[in-house]
């Protein structure tokens, strides 16, 4: 651990308070969870994490934040798309809103989009004649976890598509390729990885998400209980190895994506100097 | 629509400029390759929009329009009850210690990470990243496990009369850990643009290393400091999942602003709750502006006038 600018000051400090920092709030109270599941055996962990209310559990979780990530990529790869090529009124205020997610308190996002789906609220009154229901359903679930994960995937594809070059496209164009080959052949491969970065950190985030979602929800077990409120629902109950037991595996599912998005975001670094 | 038209359009509402003036019939093909069909580009809009407006615009006018549903009077006396102000206050007071510390932390990361080679920078980087991937329930759980009636050390908490979990404490920590990423984050890439050129001169002529950093470096790096600032801030108020496991829900006591909304809603007084829902989105709305205003101030920062304040301090 030796520095290499030695001209520069404060190694030791900086990186001691840092790593003493780090250590004291998050390795040291990370690693309960790990002393705690430790101590159970794997006869009770399996039953704790296999029992039928904490499979649908993972179930609804894992796959509304894969319905709710694919829903940002899609919309978010529009969005990003009308915001860096074309110019419209109050493209500005648009484009600072896209972070609303993020600076939105979750328990406010919660109870508004409550408000806008259940049966009385402005979209929920549009929808009941059609007999869709989204609040208290499944489909709530998907609605909340996609408000939260919007801001990821226009974020990372914006500043792939600001840089794109534009003699790709006139290179294209020049060797005889019309709008849609361009956009095939040329635009979508140079933007795949920002896409694929912004889902999986959609996903990552959604996959945790609690506040935004116990509201609409309706936190039904075994049918619109999420595995965050699952844990809380542990918690309340003081059943601490029960909720450590399914935290761990949230916990290794979230570090493998941490580690996964690492990857990709090198990737796409890479390919967006590239490009 | 005819050539020069579209031309016309492109110039007026961005897009492409790079595209020569139409002369023949090439042009005209590359045009057609490397802008947009006029109902490509309205098809695209109208999504973008009405995405942005079902899940952006209409909880915003939704968050107003109930908290004030009951009229201004009632709107005023949900937000000025003693209950709402002491979850303002408490809200406050968490920023005001978690904030500080992170940006201390943000600082020293930053400064270790972009200022010096050494064997673990990766690791040290990603675990900078670790509250992102965990979630906020889970953030708040490692706490009760560690310092709750149950908890490794609170046996030893409780014969020393100290409380943690249930009390304030405890949700300046949750916070922390929730909040401690932003600053760092914001500051590395912008102290490793900046360089160590400047550093290293002052350096050389015989400044301190407190010197160099107060005079060189804080300056260079002020605009990107103030938006992680923001940033961190907006979330150290925000923050219900962690808080929520560690507070317990003592009215008046341990509840911040997002807990009381909770509170207010699950006890169905829901103006009240929209309203302190209300006050937390024009913070939001308010950082939102900031961050906007910051990042433009972000992106001309290599430009020499950049040294002009730090001279004007050292003169």
């Amino acid at each position: 651990m030796k520095p290499r600018r030695s001209v520069i000051p404060g190694f030791g400090l900086t990186m001691g308070y840092t790593v003493a920092y780090l250590g004291l709030i998050a390795l040291i109270p990370l690693s309960t969870i790990f002393l705690k599941t430790s101590g159970m055996g794997w006869h009770a962990f399996w039953s704790v994490i296999a029992s039928a209310r904490v499979m649908a559990a993972y179930r609804l979780s894992i796959g509304a934040a894969l319905v709710g990530a694919a829903i940002n990529s899609v919309f978010g790869l529009t969005v990003a798309w009308a915001l860096v090529r074309y110019r419209f009124p109050l493209s500005g205020v648009v484009d600072s809103l896209v972070d609303l997610p993020f600076a939105l308190p979750t328990s406010v996002a919660g109870i508004t989009l409550t408000a806008i789906y259940s049966e009385h609220g402005w979209i929920g009154r549009l929808l009941a004649p059609t007999g869709i229901k989204v609040a208290f359903t499944p489909l709530g679930v998907i609605v909340a976890l996609t408000f939260i994960g919007l801001p990821f995937v226009v974020r990372t594809v914006q500043p792939v598509l600001q840089d794109l070059e534009a003699e790709l496209e006139e290179a294209a164009a020049t060797l005889g390729a019309s709008r849609i080959q361009t956009f095939r052949r040329v635009i979508a491969p140079a933007l795949m990885p920002a896409t694929i970065t912004g889902f999986a950190l959609a996903f990552a985030r959604a996959l945790g998400e609690y506040g935004s979602v116990v509201f609409i929800s309706g936190n039904m077990p075994m049918r619109t209980e999420v595995v965050p409120l699952l844990i809380m629902t542990k918690l309340e109950e003081f059943d601490y190895q029960g909720a450590t037991a399914i935290a761990l595996v949230m916990l290794t599912v979230s570090f493998a994506m941490l580690f996964l998005i690492n990857q990709l975001q090198r990737w796409s670094r890479g390919r967006h100097a590239a490009g | 629509m005819p050539p020069d038209e579209h031309e016309f359009e492109r110039m007026m509402h961005g897009g492409f400029d790079w595209v020569p003036a139409p002369a023949d019939e090439t042009s005209a093909r590359m045009r057609g390759a490397t802008s947009d069909p006029a109902w490509a580009r309205a098809l695209i809009l109208t999504i973008a929009i009405v995405f942005l407006g079902v899940f952006l615009i209409i909880p915003l006018a939704a968050v107003f329009t109930e908290a004030l549903r009951q009229g201004v009077w009632v709107y005023l006396a949900a937000i000025t009850n003693p209950e709402a102000r002491s979850a303002i206050r408490l809200t406050l007071m968490t920023a005001a210690i978690a904030v500080p510390l992170n940006l201390i932390f943000g600082l020293a990361a930053s400064w270790a990470i972009t200022r010096f080679e050494f064997r673990g920078k990766n690791l040290l980087t990603t675990l900078i990243d670790l509250p992102f991937a965990v979630s906020p329930v889970i953030a708040g759980m490692i706490y009760v496990l560690l310092f709750g009636a149950q908890g490794y050390i609170g046996d030893w908490l409780a014969v020393h009369g100290l409380k943690i979990i249930f009390a304030a404490p405890g949700i300046v920590l949750a916070t922390i850990f929730v909040t401690f990423p932003f600053i760092a984050r914001e500051l590395i890439p912008v102290m490793e643009a900046a360089g160590l050129e400047e550093e290293q001169a002052a350096l050389t002529l015989g400044a301190s290393g407190w010197q160099t950093f107060f005079r060189v470096t804080l300056p260079n790096v002020k605009w990107g400091l103030l938006y992680g600032l923001v940033i961190c801030n907006a979330r150290a108020m925000g923050e219900f999942g962690a808080v929520s496991v560690v507070s317990g829900h003592v009215r008046g006591l341990t509840n911040t602003m997002p807990l009381y909304v909770e509170i207010l809603y699950n006890d169905y007084q829901f103006s009240a709750a929209f309203a302190v829902a209300s006050l937390l989105t024009s913070l939001a709305l308010i950082t939102l502006v900031a961050k906007r205003l910051l990042g433009g101030q972000i992106k001309p920062r290599n430009l020499p006038e950049e040294s002009e304040p730090a001279e004007r301090e050292a003169a």
